[in-house]
């Protein structure tokens, strides 16, 4: 009641932060107009130049004729099988990396133990491992001949090399970084708070993971998967040493591209690339928009 | 001279609660974590089982294979001509790209966080898509601009600037990303201090601007060069694989692997895994360095 | 007169922040910029530093036009809110950096980043980084660095906003006792009614981006231009239309003549101070008195009494025969 009576002159002491600043100031800290517009010339000029106009050209080259050369694509017996097998590698390594993204994410943000940090360096290594070195550490470890493994495996009758399990195995290696990276910085940047409140008012840990944790890391997630998902049905090098090359059976999408395009089957090798290049390039631009800009 | 006396210890009990939020020191309150429980410790076993199958003993058998000839067998693979001229190459190429990236990356994340135009967003897809694209893919793609059949004339296939091209396709997007988070929490209120204590546009760049970004270019330049030396999948098209000219490690490594000779294949890959690894701890210290410095 | 401002804009897109805005700042004096947030008074005063620039209208320091002058050729020391400390640098080497633009001598600069440590009292702290400082010792870290330029004059954005309320009262002591000494034009930007009236030699209050009041303390408290003004500064209630401040109302428990009646609805006491609210016909009015001064009417919740503002006590509006419904102010927007 008095509070009303009185003029309320007291407020919060908190201030908009800059960002908020910005965002009404759109004028803060600008370049003079003359070097803002040098400065946005050289940018779009250089992505223009080394990015856009290059993969603009492929659409070009891929229909240059009309739908043709999709279609011809699309009737290779050799091509379908290889897309589907691509299609079947990618969503069965883009799973593998879900479960272990979000648990692992889960276990290096949430809990301690001996040799977390060691850990999680560790898991950033395939990022700076040539794909080749990739195939070449799997043909090493899981060849039938000499392999760590690869022996005994083969004795009860798995293979891994040449084989599906192989193409499986080398492109997780390659995308497997890429999930844990979205995910650990959200959950850091959450905190506890929310789970122990959720713990509190008598919600078991799987109700908590599933109302509580899930939704606020679930743009992580999503994004993780994109990537991964972009990853595994580009992957080149580690996936032609491993499958062999067995055309029609451990041939991918990429093996078809680099094989028709040195067999001078262009227009194939352009149909398969765009094809490739539009679903990589979907993946980015749905999710540049879904994406909320504060993603927590 | 001396105007009030100050109770320190009591301005800095007081004021510790109330430091501006969002700063680091919310970051590093660590959040209450618990050590293993029985679910998370198997969850964890069965993750390390999953990880090392795939990744740790795969690696650790390159670098084994490497070490079993010996150092003699070892030093005369890496010096073998063909192997030096594309290791030289490989180091040259991506160091030149790096430095290009760590130029251009930085303009690029400066652009898209401090200036507004019509495109922008599309700009932001346009750098994503090196990421994305399948590296083959991208091969294919800077030869139909700058293959035999560019369409302005312009043919670096089959030379040393067919390397620079495709690494510097593929790593576009790397100091860009890691540049541009760190660019959009800077204080501006910090440039706007220099600039009204008398430092200049430049100045206030160089000297407020550029150290608190260092970090974030050195991150990616690290990141940019790792990817630079690793490549393949774009070179293959391109770059033709003439020896001792375009062929770059990756190439070598493949070769040696096709001929059956995993040997030299692993001692090569692991020359390649210790010049990624000696860069990325070069560019810590150098971070480091430059933290301290002022 | 040390800055002078006359006739200035600013919009920011649809927005208006400056409308029309004149003032003079007094050389050697502190003046403060009082207002709501989102008022335009920290507009007013990034244009004066030259961090931003109005649309029309001129801004002058020590006589020269400065209208199209960037900050660094202003000479003006501007401190923030959020310290805006070099993060990477030690306190030394802020403090040194504005000098060190200059290109003065090693030793010079040495010995007035002494000398301003001194002032401030962050000596033992020279070399070590903001970070590792309280946010009282950083804003002290960063008027030193305004200071260390020797500047015309000196701009405080809202400069103890992000303390808490202990230590924002002790720099507001120590900021008048350093101005006093140092006596540089120093213009405050504050939302803080208390800050201004405490530390400010004149006071401007800016409200939806026009000035309502220009005054010193005594005359913007004592002679309100208008009822914004009144409200701002103090609490306020209303009594027969007019606002007036709760404890410049007397209260009687018999009719001393020229009084409005009505019954008292509530009371509340916080520490020494007695709330009385009473119902005078459609008005709800706010007295304030003394414990002592209530105890001795005698009077409690239900019972009649009649409230007329003290004789001289400052009242704005017109005074209403018959009261409208809603005797209660808006708060101040903000």
């Amino acid at each position: 009641m008095t509070d009303m009576l009185l003029l309320d002159d007291s407020e919060p002491f908190d201030a908009p932060s800059p960002a908020v600043k910005l965002g009404k100031r759109p004028s803060r800290n600008r370049s003079p107009r003359a070097v803002r517009y040098v400065f946005r010339f050289l940018v779009v000029g250089y992505l223009f130049m080394v990015v856009a106009w290059p993969v603009s050209l492929v659409a070009k080259q891929t229909f240059a004729h009309g739908l043709s050369s999709i279609r011809e694509a699309l009737d290779d017996p050799l091509v379908t099988s290889a897309l589907r097998l691509t299609a079947y590698v990618s969503v069965v390594a883009v799973i593998i990396n879900l479960v272990f993204g979000v648990g692992m994410s889960l276990i290096l943000v949430r809990r301690r133990f001996p040799g977390r940090r060691i850990l999680s360096a560790l898991i950033d290594l395939p990022l700076s491992v040539s794909p080749v070195v990739v195939g070449l550490a799997l043909v090493l470890t899981y060849n039938r001949r000499d392999g760590f493994f690869g022996k005994t495996l083969e004795a009860h009758g798995y293979k891994i090399l040449f084989a599906n399990p192989g193409i499986i195995m080398a492109t997780v290696f390659v995308s497997l970084p890429l999930m844990i990276r979205e995910i650990v910085p959200v959950l850091e940047e959450i905190g506890t708070d929310q789970e122990q409140a959720a713990r509190s008012l008598g919600a078991s840990p799987m109700q908590t993971f599933r109302r509580i944790t899930l939704p606020s890391i679930k743009w992580a997630v999503v994004y993780g998967v994109v990537l991964s998902l972009a990853r595994a049905l580009g992957e080149f090098g580690a996936v032609k040493i491993v499958a062999g090359n067995v055309a029609g059976k451990t041939q991918t999408a990429t093996l078809i591209v680099e094989q028709t395009y040195q067999d001078f089957h262009q227009d194939t090798a352009y149909a398969t690339s765009f094809m490739l290049a539009f679903v990589a390039v979907a993946c980015i631009v749905v999710v540049t928009i879904i994406r909320p800009k504060e993603h927590v | 001279m001396t105007v009030a006396s100050f109770d320190d210890a009591t301005t800095t009990t007081s004021a510790r609660a109330n430091r501006p939020a969002g700063g680091s020191s919310r970051k590093r309150r660590a959040p209450r974590t618990g050590a293993l429980t029985l679910g998370s410790g198997l969850g964890l076993g069965v993750g390390m089982i999953w990880f090392s199958l795939l990744v740790l003993i795969p690696l650790t058998a390159v670098v084994v294979k490497a070490q079993a000839g010996g150092w003699d067998a070892y030093w005369k693979t890496i010096t073998n001509p063909q192997t030096w001229a594309a290791i030289k190459l490989t180091v040259e190429q991506s160091l030149i790209v790096t430095l290009v990236n760590v130029v251009m990356g930085t303009l690029i994340a400066w652009v898209l966080v401090r200036d507004d135009f019509f495109g922008k967003r599309a700009l932001e897809v346009v750098i994503d898509v090196p990421f994305a694209l399948p590296t083959i893919v991208a091969g294919l793609v800077l030869l139909s601009l700058y293959g035999p059949r560019s369409p302005i004339g312009i043919n670096v296939a089959n030379t040393e600037k067919a390397v620079f091209l495709a690494l510097a396709f593929v790593t576009v997007p790397f100091v860009v990303r890691t540049v541009q988070p760190v660019l959009e929490q800077l204080d501006l209120e910090a440039e706007e201090a220099a600039l009204s204590l008398g430092a200049s546009k430049f100045t206030t760049f160089r000297r407020i601007v550029l150290p608190s970004l260092a970090p974030a270019i050195g991150a990616g330049a690290a990141l940019s060069f790792a990817r630079a030396i690793s490549e393949y999948g774009s070179l293959v098209l391109l770059s033709g694989n003439l020896a001792l000219r375009t062929e770059v490690t990756s190439v070598r490594i493949l070769t040696y692997i096709e001929n059956g000779n995993t040997a030299s294949a692993s001692a090569v890959a692991s020359t390649l895994l210790l010049i990624s690894l000696a860069v990325i701890v070069l560019v810590d210290i150098a971070q480091r360095r430059i933290a301290r410095r002022d | 007169m040390s800055i002078e401002v006359r006739n200035v804009n600013k919009k920011f897109g649809d927005f208006v922040a400056l409308d029309d805005v004149s003032v003079n700042i007094p050389t050697g004096q502190l003046t403060a910029l009082l207002g709501p947030s989102g008022g335009g008074k920290s507009t007013l005063l990034r244009i004066i530093a030259g961090l931003e620039f109005a649309d029309t209208g001129l801004v002058e320091i020590e006589g020269q036009d400065v209208t199209h002058l960037p900050p660094q050729k202003r000479n003006v020391g501007f401190v923030f809110q959020h310290y805006a400390a070099f993060k990477h640098m030690s306190v030394a080497r802020n403090v040194a950096f504005g000098i060190e633009i200059r290109k003065r001598p090693k030793a010079e600069v040495k010995a007035r980043v002494a000398e301003l440590l001194a002032l401030v009292h962050l000596t033992q702290f020279a070399d070590r980084l903001p970070g590792q400082l309280s946010g009282g010792q950083r804003q002290r870290m960063a008027l030193a660095r305004a200071l260390a330029v020797e500047p015309t004059v000196l701009l405080l954005d809202e400069p103890f906003g992000a303390l808490d309320s202990k230590v924002r009262k002790e720099l507001r002591d120590w900021l008048r006792r350093l101005h006093d000494e140092v006596s540089v034009t120093t213009v405050l930007v504050t939302h803080d009614q208390d800050e201004a009236l405490e530390v400010a030699d004149e006071i401007v209050v800016i409200n939806d981006g026009r000035i309502e009041q220009i005054g010193t303390p005594d005359q913007l408290y004592d002679a309100p231009a208008n009822e914004f003004v009144m409200g701002f500064l103090g609490p306020v209630t209303r009594l027969r239309g007019q606002l007036v401040r709760p404890h410049d109302l007397e209260m009687f428990a018999a009719d001393p003549g020229g009084s409005a009646v009505g019954t008292i609805t509530r009371v509340n006491r916080v520490g020494f101070e007695v709330r009385v609210e009473l119902t005078a016909g459609d008005e709800a009015v706010l007295v304030t008195m003394t414990r002592t001064h209530y105890h001795a009417l005698g009077l409690d919740v239900g019972a009649t009494a009649w409230v007329r503002p003290a004789a001289g006590a400052p009242t704005v509006g017109n005074p209403a025969r018959n009261p409208v419904a809603d005797p209660i102010s808006e708060p101040v927007p903000g």
